[in-house]
């Protein structure tokens, strides 16, 4: 196992506008990302069984008729802040025994603009973009097409970044 | 058992689950949970333009692409094998004001009534696939994540930008499902 060879701004630019970064240092083989392929599934099969990439339960959701996606993401963030509490208590170390890395987050006025822009699509979608890879393996393939677009509006994004307020 | 298992499963058991996500890709390679920067690792890979928010090393989150297309086989998964043949169970007060929209299908988890390729290059269409596509692509990476990275990871992590992230989410929602879609909905 070597350590990675980037540069600076690559790490920077990596972290920027975003949560789910890579904090290993450590370079693995290929086949080591088989592992995330296998989480992934079994996400994907709790997507479809639980009906979270259903449609219905988002309106459910924002018409306030159904506690459904409230209990599942009130228990996610439970079940998870229990896990992050124990980790950082314990000095919990990876597989590897690379130390874990939980860096904060900085505030910017993005976080309300697109958080506002993203709800509004999430309700017409109904998925945010985990249950959209999902409902498209769930057989609904022209989800495909709001795929295209998402990843549409995440390129307009980078290229207006410089000009949006933050 | 596998009859269980084709039920719908309870929230509780879900958010179990998806909980337990966060510790998981830590323990297992230092990966903080989210799925929205896939979109971002894709155009980074394919169409980066010379854009410099697309130019970075992205071999290193190569593990997020993977994950995405867990998530996807996942997908198909479930659907070819743990299928429950019933119709979706929907809140009763839901199923009235969509039924005013128009949709009164509830046979699948999504209603065919609006996904499907019928419906591709009709008004209908261009709202929900392309235009929501595109707000939940483009604003997912103005907040800096989705559900999964802001909602669970970022609360769990007890990063107020995250909360702050997270309840706009859902004023939104709130917004669009109540004030923007019947609205739309008119239209069509």
């Amino acid at each position: 196992m070597k350590p990675t060879k980037e540069n600076k701004q690559s790490i920077i630019t990596r972290h920027q506008d975003a949560i789910c970064t890579n904090e290993s240092k450590i370079e693995q083989p290929f086949w080591h990302h088989i592992k995330y392929l296998i989480v992934g599934i079994l996400f994907g099969i709790v997507f479809v069984k639980a009906e979270i990439i259903s449609w219905f339960r988002i309106q459910e959701m924002f018409r306030l008729q159904s506690f459904f996606m409230y209990g599942v993401i009130g228990t996610a963030i439970l079940v998870g802040m229990l896990s992050i509490y124990l980790i950082k208590r314990f000095n919990v170390k990876t597989l590897s025994g690379e130390t874990i890395y939980l860096e904060d987050k900085k505030f910017n006025k993005g976080q309300i603009y697109g958080g506002l822009i993203f709800g509004i699509g999430w309700a017409i979608t109904g998925a945010c973009p985990g249950p959209l890879f999902a409902q498209i393996g769930s057989g609904f393939l022209v989800v495909s097409i709001t795929f295209i677009s998402a990843l549409a509006g995440t390129w307009v994004y980078g290229y207006f970044r410089e000009k949006l307020p933050h | 058992m596998l009859e269980i298992i084709k039920q719908p499963w309870h929230w509780a058991i879900a958010g179990i689950l998806i909980g337990l996500t966060v510790p998981t890709l830590l323990l297992i390679g230092n990966k903080k949970f989210g799925i929205s920067s896939s979109l971002r690792h894709i155009c980074a890979m394919c169409i980066p333009a010379n854009i410099p928010f697309f130019k970075y090393e992205w071999r290193k989150e190569l593990w997020n692409i993977f994950f995405v297309v867990g998530v996807l086989l996942g997908g198909i998964l479930a659907t070819t094998f743990l299928t429950d043949p019933n119709d979706v169970v929907v809140a009763e007060s839901t199923k009235i004001s969509l039924a005013k929209f128009g949709i009164t299908d509830f046979s699948k988890l999504m209603p065919v009534q609006i996904f499907s390729f019928d419906n591709l290059f009709t008004l209908k269409g261009f709202v929900f696939f392309i235009l929501g596509g595109f707000l939940v692509g483009f604003g997912t990476r103005y907040a800096g994540g989705c559900t999964s990275g802001h909602a669970i990871m970022g609360i769990s992590n007890l990063q107020l930008p995250s909360l702050i992230a997270t309840c706009c989410f859902m004023v939104g929602g709130f917004f669009s499902a109540n004030i923007l879609l019947p609205l739309l909905f008119n239209l069509f």
